[in-house]
């Protein structure tokens, strides 16, 4: 049994007419649930869910102040490698853009971890490009290796990889993982992954839960919002969450809204994904899974973010490049365009200009420290 | 009134015990640990970073009792390493053992909770273990050798009250340790209604920190322990189901 199995189901739901059907009371009720169910779920994200965004909203940030107080957990990303063997529509890494591709050396990843350190976060969460030849899991580890000298939580956004290789990686320090589905929708993933391994829709589905299984801390999920229809990408994302939340209730299960942004190519998103649309999402989340970390990433602008603080969040990243080497070093391609590129320290003061305690620390690996 | 709490050898004069997350900025935590009086305040080692300049410990107060806690363990085994950190750091030998296996009401594994006890006490740590109110595992800690036990009145950051009050009743009467109310308690009455059942002391961070005035309401939470422990030491007149006349009817008997 995983995931795929629930998803098989969802699929078969008539979303066309789910969504008209729900009504304002349906989603009262929601808000008067400690536990909210399925259809719970599907009224919020419905429009009859849009008039009373204000009332969502209050409860959502209770929600949050009540589980995770006034604090804002800060992390950046660190781009190890940009190769990829995949040619998906949307990203810059598609294996069909011919630029200079690089990979860190040991000296260079320490490098970074020096400049990204000297501003204060201690969370790091590292990426590659999709290569497994070029960036395998052998050589995420040895970076990581690295990286514990200068971060106690390093957490990974890479190719997905198998449970023995997600092991291995816990056992050399790895906390956390993200990993996002990118797109739920079987039809629209496989017209936007033209090529390469990414195309196996469910090699992509199971990794998150073959993360749990290999025992990493946290794991965290997410569809790219603006590839398909929005109500159902964000119902099935919190469906996954569940799903994994009920199965590894030992795993800190967390989720991502992140939109769609420029990059190399010319993709246009099939579905608007408004500011308000985005909002509706993260209520709805916040609702649904109340315990669970929800992270806002610098693609969106910097006044929307300022607000998105007080609605649900928990964790952001700050002082970000997308560029491999791009926080000691000039020069890369970034894998998509960042919005909000305001620097550690800016976003420190802006967060306790809004009454919200940065965290740059909120764990420590103890297994190399005892 | 001398209403001396002693653990771990120290005597205690206030009996709310509090903590140091959720907070706004840590420079709230002097001005908290002011209002409530309180003696003992728990800090996360997870959050505690040596090496920032806002390292979380230097803003609490030296006279303080630190409590550190295993916060973020999922074994026995984990729990043991974070305290030794703990110790290490220049924690003291207090611990607070949190071992927790479940994301989802972060409900504490009693299991795992006394064999970390057993250990730690043999180490010669002053352990309080946070557990879910059950008299076997309360009575195996406290042969595991723990210095107190804390069981929980809802699920951590709930403010849902003393959902679990007729086990608590329990473990009041039948252990014998000091039973610190942890987790769950929301409001002052609430804390109040703890310490007239009989409990020893109350720790709470959620309720302080998520108020509106974090600083009168910890004011309030002082004045509610106090209160509910004056009440308790006074003696709680009887609760009858109907009303008692004040002419007994068998009077002429006499």
């Amino acid at each position: 049994m995983s995931f795929y199995e629930s998803l098989a189901r969802l699929e078969q739901l008539p979303y066309e007419s789910l969504w008209q059907q729900f009504q304002v009371e349906d989603v009262k009720r929601a808000l008067c649930k400690d536990r909210l169910e399925e259809s719970d779920l599907l009224a919020l994200l419905s429009p009859a869910a849009e008039p009373c965004l204000e009332e969502i909203a209050r409860r959502a940030q209770r929600l949050t102040r009540t589980h995770f107080g006034h604090v804002m957990q800060l992390f950046t990303p660190m781009y190890l490698a940009d190769f990829c063997v995949n040619h998906c529509t949307y990203c810059s890494f598609s294996s069909i853009y011919d630029f200079p591709r690089k990979r860190l050396t040991p000296e260079e990843v320490r490098q970074e971890a020096v400049a990204i350190a000297s501003t204060g976060l201690r969370h790091l969460l590292v990426l590659t490009g999709e290569s497994r030849s070029e960036s395998p899991a052998s050589y995420v580890k040895e970076c990581v290796e690295i990286l514990h000298e200068y971060f106690p939580s390093v957490s990974i956004e890479v190719n997905p990889l198998s449970t023995a290789e997600y092991r291995e990686l816990r056992e050399a320090g790895v906390d956390g993982l993200t990993l996002y589905q990118e797109v739920y929708h079987q039809e629209t993933y496989r017209k936007l992954h033209v090529k390469g391994p990414k195309r196996v829709f469910r090699n992509r589905l199971d990794a998150p839960e073959r993360g749990c299984q290999a025992g990493f801390r946290s794991v965290n999920i997410g569809a790219l919002l603006g590839m398909y229809d929005w109500r159902q990408e964000a119902f099935m994302t919190a469906m996954h969450a569940r799903y994994l939340q009920d199965k590894y209730p030992e795993c800190e299960i967390g989720l991502s809204a992140p939109r769609f942004r420029p990059y190399l190519g010319e993709f246009n998103p099939n579905s608007d994904v408004t500011d308000r649309a985005l909002v509706q999402i993260i209520l709805a989340y916040r609702l649904f899974l109340p315990r669970s970390g929800i992270t806002l990433s610098t693609r969106e602008p910097a006044p929307l973010r300022n607000h998105l603080i007080h609605l649900g969040i928990t964790k952001m990243s700050a002082g970000v490049s997308t560029e491999v080497g791009g926080h000691s070093q000039d020069g890369g391609t970034p894998q998509f365009e960042i919005s909000d590129e305001r620097s550690v320290e800016e976003i420190t003061d802006m967060l306790k200009a809004n009454g919200l305690q940065p965290v740059f620390k909120d764990w420590d690996l103890l297994r190399l420290q005892a | 009134m001398l209403d001396p709490f002693v653990i771990g050898g120290i005597t205690l004069s206030s009996r709310l015990f509090i903590g140091t997350g959720k907070y706004s900025r840590n420079t709230l935590i002097p001005e908290v640990v002011a209002s409530s009086g309180s003696q003992v305040i728990t800090v996360a080692l997870r959050r505690v970073d040596p090496e920032s300049r806002d390292n979380i410990v230097s803003h609490i107060p030296p006279h303080m009792t630190l409590l550190p806690n295993t916060s973020g363990a999922r074994t026995a085994g984990e729990a043991v390493r974070i305290a030794r950190l703990a110790r290490a750091a220049g924690l003291g030998n207090w611990v607070k053992i949190e071992v927790i296996n479940d994301q989802k009401y972060l409900l504490p594994d009693n299991l795992e909770t006394i064999r970390a006890t057993e250990i730690l006490a043999a180490e010669g740590f002053v352990v309080l273990p946070y557990m879910s109110p059950d008299l076997s595992a309360a009575i195996r800690m406290k042969e595991a050798g723990a210095a107190a036990i804390m069981p929980l009145g809802s699920p951590i950051g709930s403010n849902r009250g003393l959902r679990t009050k007729e086990l608590l009743r329990i473990l009041i009467s039948e252990v014998d340790l000091p039973v610190i109310v942890d987790a769950g308690i929301g409001r002052p009455s609430e804390a109040a209604e703890a310490m007239e059942l009989g409990a020893s002391a109350v720790l709470l961070n959620t309720a302080i920190a998520t108020a509106r005035d974090p600083l009168l309401m910890a004011e309030a939470f002082r004045e509610a322990v106090s209160s509910g422990r004056k009440a308790y030491l006074a003696g709680l007149g009887p609760v009858e189901e109907t009303a008692v006349a004040s002419s007994p009817l068998t009077g002429f008997l006499k």
